[in-house]
Formats: structure tokens, C-alpha cells, sequence
């Protein structure tokens, strides 16, 4: 097993968190709104090949808030100073639901760095109409409806009577990180579907096939605005086809990535 | 003291509770029926003039997509009293600044009706319950310090009188703001804002604003008042004014014991009623995390107010006043000496079924036998003799309040 280091890395007075993983490549994991998890259950398969670099955002995992973050463009200019101070070369983007909309932002604002970018069930567009429900609220949902949407088999969830009071109250805060980079415009940047196009090199979007969230359609909208771009749908798998299909889901990322 | 008639304008002619999932937000509108809306409106707006007619204060507020208030924009109701009444102060507490997105406008809602009133308007500025955070769409996150920009550009607005300026703060942005009408009041209302907790307290204290709180009770209005008391001192030099401090509670007068008893008991719908699923009462960003995650611990999966709608159990709390006139006076005065003092109490007299009858008789006992009371008890007070008073009377035995009255805390 590829042991982990964590260093921090300090951008003008705001800390980032980054677990180093494998050798290779570089790929940079962007996570979404639930936060870091502690143990990507595709990881292991991965890191034998590439260099995993997992940050976490702030706001996430018990780090602060940075006092002049309002939203997602606060993380986007935080993470291209990161992607300065790491040199990051030819890397993998490789970004899970909120960090998927990351990861598009940054491929659209700095495509020099990167060699490959994967987003796997992204948020970030609006491919509807102004009363269409393209991603489901998750802010105005119940607990009941959020883990309906979210998982194909719903006994992988977390569950908040099995947590600590140590992890509910990061899980709160995760909540408020979540919430502060997704409110308004909810999940997306109007602006986004006119820059996709910038994306100079291979893009795959990976998706559950039974994902409530944003399903395999708004992930086929997504695909349309990136050229060249493909979409690859794994069943029985939920918004975190990472989690529930672990191995599908490196197979299929090992292949695009060495392609 | 003060005294200020309150009724939240609920419309309570719900379906069985089990056949909804929520009294606020997503409750459809097809149970508000226009006709009997009317009728409600009507009557809420007679009991507020009756009020002014008693010699009694009048406080209204608003919310939004709920059936617990149906007045969505307190500002066209105290346009109506303006009018409607003679002598009454008219509290509007409050104004959702941090939820609405344009200050200017409210600055000018309440410029007209302090002119409409000649002079009768008391500005409220609140932050919002978490219900409200649907309804307006706006992330709650730093609501305090939203509250507090709005409030420096309303004000402002008000006090400006010679020409237009601009304002880009970090939450809002305004351009040749010049409103007319100017306010009546001079320099501007009176102001007030709502604190749940000793830090919010002292926040306002330090403008020196009337700071109100709602059914705090016992168990946490001592750490609030002194939190103003405090922040009073340190920031003026001296002895906080008792006129500014405010206390809501549910309050009625009857007869006898049980007269009163039994009208409290219809008050509680307003405690009773509140159904609200825990994706409205703890969204993101409204709590502090040790807030929200105590809330999604909890029991009662973060209902906003006390689930346990026991009269018996509020009363020893201090959020319900209720019986004969000595009674309610004795209650509201050892409430009074615990916390040290406020000189004003806005009285929810009405909620849920409680008839027009029933609330009028209960407000006029209050007026004639308890108000004169309470208005020399206050009319006596003096900082140091207060504090020898309450020194004498122990912390009430700490309950734990877990969330109970969460979405007043901040």
C-alpha cells in the first residue's frame, strides 16, 4: 500500500491541507460538497501509477473559512495559486461533484498545466430553462430524499446516529463550506457553458447511472460543450460512482488516463 | 414601561397536521383561502386599532410562506395603522435587511410611514428566522454582519439631507441614494434589533439601540441583558437607559386563574403548530456548526421551537405570563428583578384560534389593571438598587434549553 504524507501548503495566509498519495504523474483530486473522504476507496488502484495530490478546500475537514470567501470563485483563484506553487505539470484534473465544477473552472482559466481533465457527476452548468430542476436542492431537500438521490445502494451512506459528536459537528461545517461556494446561482455559473470550449485537451465525464442529483442526462449536456469530450455511465452506482463502484470506476479512469 | 400589543396574523385553518410535512415554506397555498384571509386581516387590524384605542402600543412583523403569518410585508400593514390609529407607536420588529436585497427601499418604507404617522414609527431590524432562508434565497452565512451593512446604509439614507451619495460595501451597493420622503422623526426612528446572545447583545448596545428579545426566558435572559448591559457601559460611560431593553412573551389577563390560563393555552398554538422539517429550521449557514450539529442530533431533529408545549412548563420558563391581573403582574415583575430590568414588553396576545372577544377582554384587563403596575415598577428604576435586587436572587436551576428557541439565538 502507497503511504500518505499531508503537508500544508500556505497561500497568502490561507492553509491548505494536501495528502499526498502514489508516484507518477501528478493528478489533482478536487472533492465535492460531503468534503474529503478519508479513504478513496479507488485510490489504492490508482496510486500504484499516478501521484495523487488531495487537497482540501477550505471550510471543509475543520479548516476556517477564509474571512473574504464568498463563493466558488474564491476557491478558483485560491486553487490557480496553488496550482502555481505546486508547478503542477501535465497533471490530471480529477474532480467529484462541487470539485467537478472546480475543476472545469480551472480547465477553462489555465489550460496550460494540465494534460487530461475527468469530472465525475459534476455540477456547474444549467442546461435547462429557468424552471427547470436541473440539479436537485439539496439545501431544501429531506435527509430522506438527499440519500434517495444520491445512492444506488443507500446502505453505503453515512448515517448521523452512527457519527461522533467530533464528526457530526465536521459534517455541519462541511455543510456550511458546501453552502457558502453553492449558493447562488445554485450549483452553477451561467457563464460557464460559453468558456467550456477552451478545453484544449482528452475530457472525460464519468457518471452513475442511477445518480438523483444530476443525472446521466445533465451529464450528456455537459459533455456537449466540451469537445472532444466523452461520457462514460457506470451502473448501479449514485452521484458517488467512486464510492459505490470503486473498482469499475478505476478501471475506467486508468484507461483514459493512459490512453 | 412600554407596553406592546403583538399578534403574528396566523392563519390557522390548517388540514390535520399529518397530512403536511411542514406549516412553513412548502405548505401549499390552496389551504389559504382568499375570503376567510380577508375576514382574518380584518380582524387582526381591528384588534391593533383597539389597542391604540386602550393606550397600549402596537409591534408587527412579517414572514414569508408560512401560515403561522400571513402578512409577507409588515410595511403595507403599518401603512394601513398609520392611518388607522392615533396615538400608538407602531413597531415594525422587523425588517429582514439581511435577507432583502435592497436597504434603500426599506429606507423608504419606513421614511413614509414615519410621515404617514407623523412621527409614530419604531424601526426594527432583524436578521430573520432559518425558515426564512428559502423564501429569500439568500445564503445565511454572516447574516449578523449583512444586518449591520444594511443598517449603516439605511441609516445613512435617512440622515442625509443634502444631496446624494453612493455606497459599495461588501454586501450591498447603492448609487445616488437621495430618498424622499425623508423621515418624520429626527434624526431618524427610534431603532431597534433583535439579540439572541450576550455577544449580539453587545453589538447592539454599541450603537445604542433598543435591543429585543424573544422568549429567552430564564434560562438565558440574564447572559443577554448583561451581555447589553455590558457593551452599554464600556461603550457610552454610562448606565444603560432601562427603555432599552425589550422582552416577547406570550401574556394573558383573565378574570380569573383560569380564564387566563385557558386563553394561554390557545396562545401556545403558536409553539404548538410550528412543524417545520429540519432542511428549514437548520439550513446551511444560519447556525454556528456546534448549533447545527446539536440540532441534527437532537431529538426532536432541530424543530425550531420547543417541542414541548406544556403552559405549566413554559410559564416557569418565562416565556408565558398568564392568569388573574395580580397574577400576571407578580410574574412579569419577578421576571423583571431576575433579569435586571427592561422597559419594554411586547405581549403576544393572540395566536392561533384566540377569538377577537377573547383577545380584547384579555388586552383590556392588561391596559386597566396590569399596565398602570408595570409602568411604576419601571418608573422607579435606578441601576444600582437593581442590581442589589437581582443580586438576591439566585440562577434559576439550569435547564437545559438544547434547541429550544434556536432560531432566535445568534
Amino acid at each position: 500500500m502507497a503511504s500518505e504524507t499531508t503537508t500544508v501548503v500556505s497561500l497568502r495566509g490561507v492553509d491548505v491541507p494536501i495528502v499526498r498519495r502514489g508516484s507518477g504523474p501528478p493528478v489533482l483530486v478536487l472533492h465535492g460538497g460531503d468534503g474529503p473522504v478519508d479513504h478513496l476507496p479507488f485510490a489504492e488502484a490508482i496510486s500504484g501509477s499516478y501521484k495523487l495530490l488531495y487537497p482540501t478546500h477550505p471550510g471543509f475537514d475543520g479548516t476556517p473559512i477564509p474571512e473574504h470567501f464568498d463563493n466558488l470563485q474564491d476557491l478558483i483563484f485560491l486553487y490557480l495559486d496553488l496550482i502555481d506553487s505546486l508547478d503542477l505539470q501535465d497533471a490530471i484534473l480529477l474532480g467529484f461533484s462541487m470539485g467537478g465544477w472546480l475543476a472545469a473552472e480551472l480547465a477553462v482559466m489555465s489550460t496550460g498545466r494540465f494534460s487530461k481533465l475527468v469530472l465525475v457527476d459534476s455540477v456547474g452548468i444549467k442546461p435547462g430553462g429557468p424552471f427547470d430542476r436541473d440539479i436537485a436542492d439539496v439545501f431544501a431537500s429531506s435527509a430522506a430524499e438527499i440519500l434517495k438521490a444520491t445512492w444506488h445502494d443507500r446502505s453505503l451512506a453515512h448515517s448521523i446516529s452512527d457519527m461522533t459528536d467530533a464528526e457530526l459537528q465536521t459534517f455541519a461545517s462541511n455543510r456550511i463550506a458546501h453552502g457558502l461556494y453553492t449558493w447562488e446561482p445554485y450549483m452553477h455559473n451561467p457563464k460557464l457553458c460559453y468558456r467550456l470550449h477552451r478545453i484544449d485537451f482528452p475530457t472525460l465525464l464519468v457518471w452513475g447511472e442511477n445518480d438523483g442529483i444530476v443525472t446521466p442526462d445533465y451529464g450528456a449536456a455537459f459533455r456537449d460543450l466540451i469537445p472532444g469530450a466523452s461520457l462514460s455511465v457506470i451502473p448501479k452506482a449514485g452521484h458517488h460512482p467512486h464510492i459505490e463502484q470503486p473498482n469499475e470506476f478505476a478501471a475506467r479512469f486508468l484507461e483514459f488516463a493512459s490512453g | 414601561l412600554r407596553a406592546w400589543f403583538f399578534t403574528e396574523d396566523a392563519y390557522p385553518y390548517l388540514p390535520d397536521e399529518d397530512s403536511y410535512e411542514s406549516i412553513r415554506v412548502n405548505l401549499p397555498n390552496k389551504h389559504f383561502d382568499p375570503a376567510t384571509g380577508a375576514d382574518l386581516y380584518s380582524m387582526y387590524l381591528d384588534m391593533w386599532c383597539a389597542a391604540d384605542e386602550m393606550g397600549l402600543n402596537i409591534m408587527n412583523n412579517e414572514h414569508h410562506q408560512t401560515a403561522t403569518c400571513v402578512v409577507p410585508a409588515a410595511p403595507i400593514m403599518l401603512g394601513i395603522l398609520a392611518r388607522e390609529t392615533k396615538n400608538a407607536r407602531l413597531l415594525i420588529l422587523g425588517n429582514p435587511v439581511s435577507n432583502r436585497s435592497q436597504p434603500v427601499r426599506v429606507a423608504e418604507e419606513m421614511a413614509l410611514v414615519d410621515v404617514l404617522s407623523r412621527g409614530r414609527l419604531e424601526c426594527g431590524f432583524v436578521r430573520g428566522v432559518p425558515y426564512e432562508i428559502a423564501p429569500a434565497n439568500v445564503y445565511p452565512y454572516r447574516g449578523t454582519e449583512k444586518l449591520w451593512e444594511a443598517h449603516d446604509l439605511i441609516t445613512k439614507a435617512w440622515t442625509t439631507h443634502d444631496g446624494p451619495f453612493n455606497f459599495e460595501g461588501r454586501w450591498f451597493h447603492a448609487r445616488q441614494v437621495n430618498i424622499w420622503p425623508r423621515p418624520y422623526q429626527q434624526p431618524h426612528p427610534p431603532v431597534w434589533v433583535t439579540m439572541g446572545s450576550a455577544g449580539s447583545a453587545a453589538q447592539v448596545a454599541q450603537r445604542g439601540h433598543i435591543g429585543a428579545v424573544f422568549l429567552a426566558g430564564y434560562p438565558r435572559i440574564r447572559s443577554i441583558f448583561d451581555g447589553y448591559r455590558k457593551g452599554y457601559l464600556e461603550t457610552h460611560g454610562t448606565e444603560m437607559p432601562i427603555d432599552r431593553l425589550a422582552y416577547c412573551a406570550l401574556i394573558c389577563v383573565g378574570n380569573t386563574e383560569k380564564e387566563g390560563l385557558e386563553g394561554a393555552e390557545k396562545l401556545l398554538w403558536y409553539m404548538s403548530s410550528n412543524k417545520v422539517p429540519p432542511q428549514y429550521s437548520n439550513p446551511p449557514g444560519y447556525h454556528s456548526p456546534e448549533m447545527a450539529a446539536t440540532m441534527m442530533r437532537g431529538s426532536n431533529s432541530g424543530t425550531g421551537l420547543p417541542t414541548s408545549t406544556n403552559l405549566a412548563e413554559q410559564m416557569a420558563r418565562g416565556n408565558v405570563f398568564a392568569g388573574t391581573p395580580d397574577q400576571v403582574f407578580e410574574q412579569i415583575k419577578s421576571f423583571y428583578e431576575y433579569c435586571g430590568g427592561f422597559g419594554n414588553l411586547m405581549m403576544m396576545s393572540q395566536a392561533g384560534f384566540m377569538t377577537f372577544d377573547e383577545t380584547l377582554a384579555s388586552m383590556k384587563l392588561f391596559s386597566e389593571e396590569v399596565y398602570p403596575r408595570l409602568k411604576e415598577l419601571t418608573a422607579s428604576y435606578d441601576a444600582g438598587q437593581m442590581r442589589e435586587i437581582r443580586a438576591g436572587l439566585p440562577d434559576v436551576e439550569n435547564v437545559d434549553v438544547s434547541t429550544l428557541a434556536s432560531e432566535f439565538v445568534r
